[in-house]
């Protein structure tokens, strides 16, 4: 019955791990593709271990299993607010039907601030 | 055939599948930002593989790499964000 429930886990698991590599193929542009990836895989992962640790059902394995799905749960926004900003700043178009773009006002300061 | 064995091979073929369709977005991602991307997304798969593999070989060991491997591709996400900001001043 656990090892059932487990399995399930890890298939849904999966699912969102091949729809996040679906998702970083077809997105038009790079922040869709990252707003696509960072969220499935996060979730994907974070249900692979689920189904991991109730597989396994050990104290030592639902450590490590906890201590990773925590730490992507909290590094996995940051680095792709990082990795947004320094391709926004760094020129990367935007897709062509984008219809906010907040940061432009960033952007001419910033550029007027180096010339 | 039980469901956990089901689902664990359906997950070994389905990680493979999703490495190779981001293979393809490595290789064609028209900006540097675009592979930085594709490359933190291929750790996380590789995490993924590490559990099932776990599962699959009756092996808890290659759990441990897959903190490692989190916190590596962490830190280099930051590192190529941080000189991608710093590339094109003249």
């Amino acid at each position: 019955m656990r090892e059932t429930a487990g399995g399930i886990l890890l298939l849904l698991g999966t699912v969102f791990i091949l729809l996040s590599a679906v998702g970083i193929f077809r997105m038009p542009d790079l922040y869709t593709r990252m707003s696509a990836t960072t969220k499935a895989s996060t979730l994907g992962i974070g249900l692979v271990l689920a189904g991991t640790v109730l597989y396994w059902f050990d104290i030592a394995i639902a450590a490590r299993a906890i201590s990773i799905i925590v730490f992507l749960f909290l590094t996995a926004p940051v680095a792709a607010h990082i990795i947004g900003r320094a391709a926004y700043f760094d020129g990367v178009p935007l897709w062509k039907h984008t219809k906010i773009d907040e940061l432009a006002e960033d952007l001419e300061k910033k550029r007027e601030g180096e010339k | 055939m039980t469901i956990i064995e089901f689902s664990v091979n359906t997950a070994v073929v389905l990680i493979g599948l999703s490495i190779l369709v981001i293979f393809v977005r490595l290789a064609i991602g028209p900006s540097i930002a675009d592979r930085v991307v594709a490359l933190d997304l291929l750790s996380a798969n590789a995490i993924a593989f590490i559990a099932v593999y776990s599962i699959r070989n009756n092996s808890t060991t290659f759990l441990d790499v897959g903190i490692i491997v989190a916190i590596l591709a962490f830190l280099g996400t930051v590192a190529f964000a941080f000189y991608l900001g710093k590339g094109k001043k003249p």
